[in-house]
């Protein structure tokens, strides 16, 4: 990133960057502040809303540590105030002004929390572009569903019937509707350029809506720790114009292969600094399947469950029936099916002291080869055609 | 399967060679020195015949002043640790740019800031401000010692027993890899098949007992054992913060113990509380850990808060400004703190009108928060200051908090949270609070009660070294963090892409460096003033000019702490006394009342610890053995009548005629 846009804001805000604007000529160019400085109307609804709270507190702050360095050099020891009252402890004026001065900050904030909170609900559809330009009527936005899986991303779009892994495209100005979630432990999908981050779980479902604004390439990646591959867990988000995405899908659809339920097992394992990968057709049912724990064949889906509890159960014996219910321990062999004290003295195993190196996964975890000095982690790409990053098909525009 | 494999299972559970790290220089390298300095101290307490005086002096003591001091000689040593830690991490990321992996394993760096976080929380910030409270709290309202002086000792070694535990895992086996709050799945048997999560759960629940019996017996000494005369209202403000800590950790620490044992259940038992399997919630051990998590951010601040008010108060030579709505804002901030905690997880997917309730009860502490501060605006407004170092501490205090508050703030707001969440700003923050908030008062502390703990005052060229290379070290280190987060620069990263980034990681790491000499100098100071103790030698008892009763008596004080119980008129009780021309009772000395000295605390926690062993490592006897050893102590315990006995009257008379020597001596 080498040039930076002025960022495109009210006028307000503006001039409070102007008077953070100093702070940013630290030894890097502004552009590294993405969270300051993003393209994405959400994410600078979301700046904007940082700088005025900061701003307000400051109304505060800035007296009490005036005050502080005030009082502690004008009351020295030294100075030998003749207004010295040792037993001077109470004045209801003055209590007055100290607990009302913060709470019309605190008034004045909380309505601001409020509506904002309420606007910039990630749930809530995209209602303009930017600050400017409202949406147009019957706009439908871009489709992505998002799986964090260990330690990659996984991006399907329905509408289009592609996928790829560590990389997201989408076009500027078209409001993107992400539905998100996790295989196997919680992560955090967050592109600071576009919007807040929102946290991706096994079993569930969550949801982001955002536009972005200027083309550009940007990062994205896990804001959640998740375990040994967790510092890889990144992918590169390519805003381009609605003919550069048109191409990039086609170049997608004309090169990939499917992304099919076995494709998604192996794919799911665990693995890092994976490549990007793209896939151009998807199984149609596949993130429904990952959301309900039951992509692997043999798995009951816990929509079904639910949909039983809620016709009144499947009576006593089903407690018995739990076997398509495991989703952590899937693999037969496994022996961590079991809690514990559950086990038989020769499954205890061995806990190695983890830090030396070995050939030899951690338990539960696929082996591996070893062709990375980061032991023990995986790069699952047998057939599989992999794309490394720097012959994808370049985004047209790279900031 | 062999039967002598079998049997080697059975008595050793999953410990075998391969969970030793003797392939690991940083590790040998650390053990040795371990090792070094565990036979020299052994070696030294043996030659000079110590292990006698240490164990009926110390280890048995059921003295409130004896295990306050213990408390904060653990919390010390974990704190180099902790600290050890932090510089690890710092020079990790400094490093690992450019391609460049560091030198650090993902294994091993998960593990070192997993350990950094519950060793500074549970292991420093804990021992250090129970011992605080332990020592002074007593002292402040009259008080012979707490009301149940086994229970303290007993406390103090279950604590220790889980530093312990920490420590072992640095060795034998792993530490947790999974974050100082252990998320599940991840931290779930499926995830964690190891036995780093283990360790976690046991340390912490065996601390966590020591933790919930020291609130409950201070809970109990504050309500029960203040002197005649001081209604609540007249209680200095320490005892009061100290009052509104232990409340908040005998409510909290329950819901801690609840939900790790849930966790247990799950990799014990195989039960799906917080698995994906059989539709286990996870979000809901998020959910209980913060209704602990949050909560326990007061207990650790409020005590802090009480320090700067006494000290505040004492050096500008001034009543407490606002006593009354100082009260009001401790115990609004102790009951609000329980309706904030789902402002660790905005980013869960709540609903807007849920983010923004708990938003907004969250900013509704910094008012408060923000009285207190004017409250001690106003305490130095017309005040006299004197700038010795407890007052020092305070001001950069008041500076430094300032800022962690109003970031802390900014994240309460659920859309500025979006984009800060799990960002080294969200780092900076609660660093600056808590090392700003909470180690600058525990610093401020040390150095205020010092004279009143061992009879000296400490050094102040040392003492001030270490102020201002932690005082700009601070702002050093944690800086950068705030400028990362803005950057979108996200936590518990091992390694780097953009290269841009490594010239903040390398001014926080020179800042880590800076707080590195800062404790040496403290550790210096402490070594100075311990050496040249003669001439810092305080024989008033009072070396402040204090207002509260803790001054009173002679320093150290004796046993007993006062040989006739005070009588309090005034919050300022000393101050009052001193005032209205207080004269030491010179006669009339009776024998005093106290409890006796027993070792069933240091076998209790012994048993403890081996207990986490056998659970940790799947030495089911070892863990049944110790179980039902512990019962029987504790059992046993209850038949020990002999847990009093009187101090004789030529004792007393014999300790404060030499007092009122000394007094003479000065005039």
């Amino acid at each position: 990133m080498s040039t930076c846009p002025i960022p495109d804001s009210s006028t307000a805000p503006r001039r409070f960057l102007r008077f953070l604007a100093p702070l940013m000529l630290l030894p890097l160019s502004a552009c590294n502040f993405v969270v300051m400085n993003p393209a994405g109307d959400v994410a600078v609804q979301q700046r904007d809303l940082i700088l005025i709270s900061t701003g307000l507190m400051l109304l505060i702050i800035l007296p009490v540590m005036a005050l502080t360095v005030l009082f502690a050099w004008r009351y020295r020891k030294s100075a030998e105030n003749p207004d010295y009252d040792p037993d001077w402890d109470h004045s209801t004026s003055l209590e007055l002004i100290i607990w009302s001065a913060p709470l019309l900050i605190i008034i004045c904030l909380g309505a601001i929390t409020w509506t904002s909170t309420h606007l910039l609900d990630p749930y809530r559809p995209i209602e303009r572009i930017d600050a400017s330009r409202k949406i147009a009527p019957n706009t439908k936005p871009l489709e992505v569903e998002v799986v964090a899986l260990d330690w990659k991303w996984l991006f399907i779009y329905p509408e289009l019937g592609i996928a790829t892994v560590n990389e997201l495209a989408a076009p500027v100005d078209r409001p993107i509707s992400f539905k998100i979630t996790s295989s196997t432990v919680m992560n955090s999908f967050y592109v600071p350029a576009l919007a807040g981050q929102i946290y991706a779980m096994p079993g569930m479902q969550t949801v982001l809506h955002a536009v972005i604004n200027k083309p550009g390439d940007y990062e994205g990646f896990s804001a959640n720790y998740s375990g040994a591959g967790f510092s890889h867990m990144r992918f590169r988000f390519h805003a381009l114009d609605q003919t550069g995405f048109d191409r990039w899908a086609a170049t997608v659809k004309a090169d990939g292969q499917a992304l099919d339920r076995p494709t998604y097992l192996k794919l799911e394992k665990p693995s890092e600094k994976d490549p990007v990968r793209r896939f151009a057709t998807v199984d149609a049912t596949l993130f429904n399947s990952i959301v309900n724990l039951c992509a692997r064949p043999g798995q009951r889906c816990m929509s079904d469950l639910m949909h039983i509890d809620a016709m009144g159960g499947a009576g006593k014996e089903s407690a018995k029936d739990v076997e398509g219910l495991r989703h952590d321990a899937h693999d037969g062999s496994d022996p961590l099916e079991k809690g514990a004290l559950q086990k038989e003295p020769e499954e205890k195993g061995s806990s190695p002291h983890l830090l030396k190196d070995s050939d030899k996964a951690p338990p539960g975890k696929t082996p591996t080869g070893h062709q990375h000095d980061n032991r023990d982690m995986t790069m699952n790409m047998d057939g599989m055609s992999a794309h490394h990053p720097s012959d994808a098909s370049a985004p047209a525009h790279t900031l | 399967m062999s039967d002598s494999y079998t049997l080697a299972k059975i008595i050793f559970g999953r410990l075998t060679w391969e969970s030793f790290p003797i392939h690991e220089p940083i590790l040998i390298g650390t053990f040795i020195m371990v090792l070094i300095g565990g036979v020299g101290v052994v070696g030294a307490i043996t030659k000079y015949k110590l292990w006698g005086y240490l164990w009926t002096e110390w280890f048995t003591t059921v003295d409130h002043k004896r295990i306050g001091i213990m408390y904060m000689i653990l919390g010390l040593i974990m704190f180099l640790r902790g600290f050890a830690d932090a510089i690890m991490m710092r020079l990790q990321q400094a490093m690992a740019f450019n391609g460049s992996e560091g030198y650090l394993n993902a294994h091993h760096y998960d593990q070192v800031f997993t350990a950094h976080g519950v060793i500074m929380i549970f292991f420093v910030a804990m021992p250090m401000v129970t011992g605080l409270m332990n020592y002074i709290v007593p002292l402040q309202i009259g008080a012979r010692d707490v009301s149940f002086p086994f229970l303290n000792n007993f406390s103090f070694w279950m604590t220790t027993s889980g530093a312990v535990t920490v420590m072992m895992s640095l060795f034998v086996g792993e530490f947790a890899r999974t974050g100082w709050l252990a998320y599940p799945p991840l931290s779930g048997i499926a995830y964690s098949p190891d036995v780093g999560v283990d360790y976690y759960i046991w340390a912490l629940q065996i601390a966590g007992i020591g933790t919930l019996l020291s609130g409950v017996n201070l809970v109990a000494t504050i309500v029960k054992m203040r002197a005649p005369g001081m209604t609540m209202m007249k209680m200095p403000i320490f005892t009061w913060t100290s009052l509104c800590t232990n409340v908040l950790i005998v409510a909290a620490f329950p819901v801690l113990t609840a939900v790790l044992a849930l966790l247990s259940l799950d990799r014990y038992a195989g039960t799906a509380f917080f698995t994906n399997d059989f539709g286990g919630n996870a979000m809901m051990y998020v959910n209980l850990i913060w209704i602990w998590g949050h909560p326990e951010v007061y207990i650790l601040i409020l005590p802090a808060f009480g320090i700067f008010s006494e000290i505040t108060s004492t050096f500008s030579g001034k009543r407490l400004f606002g006593y009354t709505s100082m009260v009001y804002a401790t115990v609004v901030i102790t009951i609000l703190s329980y309706v904030v905690w789902l402002h660790h997880f905005f980013t869960m997917g709540s609903g807007a009108s849920v983010n923004s309730f708990f938003g907004i009860t969250t900013m509704v502490i910094s008012i408060p928060t923000g009285a207190k501060i004017f409250n001690w605006l106003f305490t130095m407004y017309r005040g006299r200051i004197r700038f010795e170092l407890p007052m020092m501490w305070t001001i950069a205090f008041m500076l430094t908090f300032t800022v962690g508050g109003m970031t802390g703030v900014l994240l309460a707001v659920p859309p500025a949270d979006f984009v800060l969440h799990n960002s080294l700003f969200l780092i900076a923050h609660f660093h600056n609070v808590i090392i700003g908030g909470v180690l600058f008062g525990l610093f401020a502390g040390i150095n205020y009660w010092w004279p009143k703990a061992f009879g000296f005052k400490l050094d102040t060229v040392w003492g001030k070294r270490s102020f201002w290379l932690w005082a700009v070290g601070f702002w050093l280190a944690f800086m950068p963090l705030y400028i990362l987060g803005l950057m979108g620069v996200t936590r518990r990263m091992r390694v780097f892409d953009d290269p841009s980034l490594q010239i903040w990681f390398v001014i926080a790491a020179l800042g880590a460096f800076m707080i590195a000499a800062g404790i040496a100098c403290m550790l210096m100071q402490f070594y100075v003033s311990i050496r040249d103790r003669e001439k810092l030698r305080d024989t008033t008892g009072d070396p402040w000019d204090g207002r509260t009763l803790e001054w009173a008596t002679s320093s150290p004080p004796p046993d007993y702490n006062f040989a006739f119980t005070p009588v309090i008129h005034d919050g300022d009780a000393w101050s009052d006394m001193k005032k209205r021309g207080y004269q030491r009772p010179l006669d009339g000395f009776r024998s005093i009342h106290m409890p006796s000295n027993t070792g069933t605390g240091v076998i209790l926690a012994g048993l403890s610890t081996a207990f986490s062993v056998g659970m940790i490592w799947y030495m089911w006897w070892l863990a049944g053995l110790s179980f039902v050893g512990i019962l029987a102590v504790a059992i046993g315990h209850t038949f020990n009548y002999k847990r009093d006995f009187h101090i004789p009257v030529e004792d007393v008379v014999r300790t404060e005629g030499e007092r009122t020597k000394l007094l003479a001596t000065q005039g």
